[in-house]
């Protein structure tokens, strides 16, 4: 046991006197997290809107108000520009789309509302590479000109004058038409009643949105205060580097393999297994030690709740084991430090991006995330999530937990086996 | 004479279908100090390392005072000390530090592991560094620190396996006289090395490996009785020497080789005494000799005669 101790003992030591490891895996995961943790919403007052220039060509009055119901919309920042500086401005990417709203667009609207005549369109300039922002902003116009164009046709001037003419061309072209005609005339009697005024003024008459929507983010557990996207990042940028860790811990062993210390170490009344074993020990402890720091600054700097200690500890614990018995795996499989190296870091990329760790995993295709279930950075961050944002027990984080400390088994075995068979 | 302390019973170790060790057998005694030697790649390392149970031999067996040692073998390889020929130290903890872990590796701790640790710091020379990291000294400081790791738990057997690479010679000479110190304490030592004057300076029995066989296994002086040329005379001659003067000179008394390389003859000797007639034969020939030297035959020498090749090869 004093051997073992010292084994562990030494490993602490020189890892904590390691400056530069500390900036690598302390530091350097804070910072990013942090970057990341902002990126996606995290305490910032612009919150997600999307960046929008408007080419306002339309000057009525129609066209006014929708230009002005965009701008109220919280969910845009609208920029106006004209035509050409919107064209620009996309092509460079600083905005994500441009609304052009071309002269006369709100009257031609109304025409088209009740005839068959073209319909005006709305040229619509985006980034290709934000094609989601496409569809929303559709969405949101949508409803903006529908607002204004049919509040327009059922009690403003233009509505008035529109509607006339509507009739005067089934007649003058014979449009038999009996239920568009009876319309139209029910209309222009609606429009020539007097308006009921509302508590607040002059109620726009026209087609509104028939529902609102009641926005509630769920979270669970005594926590409930809603999504901190600082937590993921933290979560995914402290796998991240302290998987980075664990790498150059077994990168550390095959140096020291090369060395006379593998040789010395051995050579001691002590076996292989409790050498290996006790850099593993190490390493846990160490893992565990960066994860605890990281979230120490992630609860204290940027408000990321906990909702079970003895849940993060768990998985905290279980990562460290996984992250322990990673770099014994590279350092038994590995050939030699140099080829390992960049194996070792290719594979941890590859487990830190199907883990969910730059990426939330439900982004990815189906088929992808079933992938996902058998790599163990995974579960790792979606215990962490579990315990943090999702505002889950230690109950739910349970399996996350048992998985890991089941990867940090397998891992570990099959290392042990490897450094025996070579040591025979 | 003393008691067995090693005895290697056909140690043989392959790696796929290269022979690295093929039946090698020695012994070592207490008190006695054993040169391995052999050129790079001759086993020596391998050997080395069945020794001290770092390796599983595929046949044969080491026994330390009957007790075999392999890699499971606790109790054994706590009477086992080992001098790796790179250095097995940890630069970033300091010389005490680096102590301390390896004596707790043995089992030593508290008060006992300081006094050790004062003791083989002393006994190195090293004392005044003690709180300092490895990182900081120099080559020849770093061989000795390494040598005082393996004397912590104060071994039967130290084996040292080529401790003096890229050492200068100021601190070889520290070296062996840490190793001195530990011959006259009555330690065994096993020396492997390829330097020829370091093991004669040291080892009073000489084990002698090449591709992975024991060629010669013996004292000093056993092993140059053995050899033909027991002495060397190198002449150098006013006038290069003719063939039929070297002809006639390989038929004298004494002589059992010759070599010519412009006016300098290498010429050995049954006996140092045979030098000065053969001096005299020369003159008698007409050969005047403007230099002259005689040697007594190296371990090099046995070397080649024993391989036909140079040790450090």
């Amino acid at each position: 046991m004093t051997a073992f101790l010292a084994l562990v003992r030494k490993d602490l030591i020189l890892y904590f006197s390691d400056k530069r490891a500390l900036l690598m895996h302390l530091v350097l995961p804070i910072v990013i997290a942090a970057f990341f943790g902002s990126v996606f919403g995290g305490g910032s007052a612009k919150g997600g809107g999307i960046d929008v220039a408007l080419v306002q060509q339309d000057t009525s009055d129609a066209g006014n108000r929708i230009a002005a119901g965009l701008k109220a919309d919280p969910n845009l920042h609208v920029t106006p520009m004209d035509l050409a500086q919107a064209r620009d401005a996309v092509r460079k990417g600083t905005q994500a789309i441009a609304i052009v709203l071309p002269a006369g667009f709100a009257e031609a609207a109304g025409t088209a509302m009740f005839s068959n005549e073209d319909k005006p369109a709305i040229p619509l300039l985006y980034d290709p590479s934000q094609p989601a922002v496409l569809a929303m902003v559709k969405g949101m116009l949508t409803q903006q000109v529908m607002q204004v164009v049919s509040a327009e046709m059922f009690g403003g001037p233009m509505g008035k004058k529109l509607t006339e003419r509507s009739l005067q061309r089934l007649d003058a072209n014979n449009v038999q038409d009996p239920a568009l005609r009876d319309m139209l005339v029910a209309v222009r009697k609606y429009e020539s009643q007097p308006r009921t005024e509302g508590a607040d003024g002059a109620a726009p008459r026209g087609l509104a949105m028939p529902f609102t929507t009641h926005d509630e983010g769920l979270t669970s557990g005594p926590v409930a205060q809603g999504y901190n996207p600082y937590a993921h990042s933290f979560s995914g940028m402290g796998v991240q580097f302290i998987l980075f860790m664990g790498v150059n811990m077994g990168i550390g062993m095959l140096l020291a393999r090369r060395s006379g210390v593998w040789d010395r170490l051995l050579a001691a009344p002590v076996t292989l297994t409790q050498v290996v074993l006790a850099r593993g020990v190490s390493a846990a402890i160490i893992a565990f030690g960066l994860l605890c720091a990281i979230f120490v600054v992630a609860v204290l700097a940027f408000h990321v709740q906990i909702s079970s200690v003895p849940g993060f500890v768990g998985v905290a614990l279980g990562f460290g084991a996984l992250t322990a018995a990673f770099g014994l795996l590279v350092a038994a499989f590995g050939k030699t430090p140099e080829a390992a190296r960049g194996i070792a870091m290719f594979a941890t990329l590859i487990m830190v991006m199907l883990g969910g760790a730059w990426v939330p995993s439900f982004m990815f295709p189906a088929w992808v995330q079933q992938l996902t279930m058998v790599v163990p950075t995974r579960w790792a961050i979606a215990g962490l999530d579990d315990v943090t944002w999702r505002g889950l027990d230690a109950a739910a984080a349970a399996p996350a937990v048992a998985v890991l400390l089941g990867f940090a088994l397998l891992f570990t075995v099959a290392a042990v086996w490897r450094f025996k068979r070579e040591q025979a | 004479m003393s008691s067995v302390l090693l005895r290697v019973e056909g140690l043989v170790k392959s790696y796929g279908a290269r022979r690295a060790v093929d039946g090698v057998s020695f012994q070592v005694r207490t008190g006695q100090t054993v040169g391995l030697l052999g050129p790079n790649g001759a086993g020596k390392s391998t050997t080395v390392s069945m020794l001290c149970g770092l390796l599983r031999p595929d046949a044969g067996q080491v026994l330390l005072d009957g007790q075999p040692v392999t890699t499971g073998a606790a109790g054994v390889k706590r009477r086992i000390g080992l001098v790796p020929q790179d250095l097995a130290l940890y630069e970033d903890l300091s010389a005490r530090e680096n102590l301390k872990l390896f004596g707790a590796l043995y089992g030593l701790k508290g008060k006992a592991l300081d006094e050790r640790i004062d003791n083989v710091l002393g006994l190195v020379g090293l004392s005044d560094r003690a709180r300092d990291k490895p990182a900081t000294f120099s080559g020849g400081m770093k061989r000795r620190l390494n040598i005082a790791a393996a004397l912590l738990h104060d071994p039967d057997l130290l084996i040292l396996d080529e401790p003096t690479v890229g050492v200068d010679p100021q601190s070889r000479n520290a070296i062996f006289d840490t190793l001195e110190a530990l011959q006259a304490q009555g330690r065994a030592l096993i020396y492997t090395s390829h330097y020829m004057e370091e093991v004669e300076r040291l080892a009073d029995h000489i084990v002698i490996i090449d591709h992975g066989k024991v060629l010669a296994d013996d004292s000093p002086a056993a092993l140059h009785r053995k050899l033909a040329s027991k002495a060397l005379l190198r002449v150098e001659l006013a006038e290069p020497a003719g063939s039929d003067l070297l002809d006639a000179l390989r038929t004298q008394a004494g002589v059992t080789a010759l070599a010519s390389e412009g006016n300098a003859l290498d010429i050995g000797l049954t006996d140092n005494a045979d030098a000065v007639p053969l001096l005299g034969w020369l003159q008698g020939q007409g050969q005047r000799a403007v230099h002259f030297a005689t040697a007594r035959a190296s371990l090099e020498d046995i070397f080649l005669d024993l391989t036909g090749r140079s040790l450090r090869d």
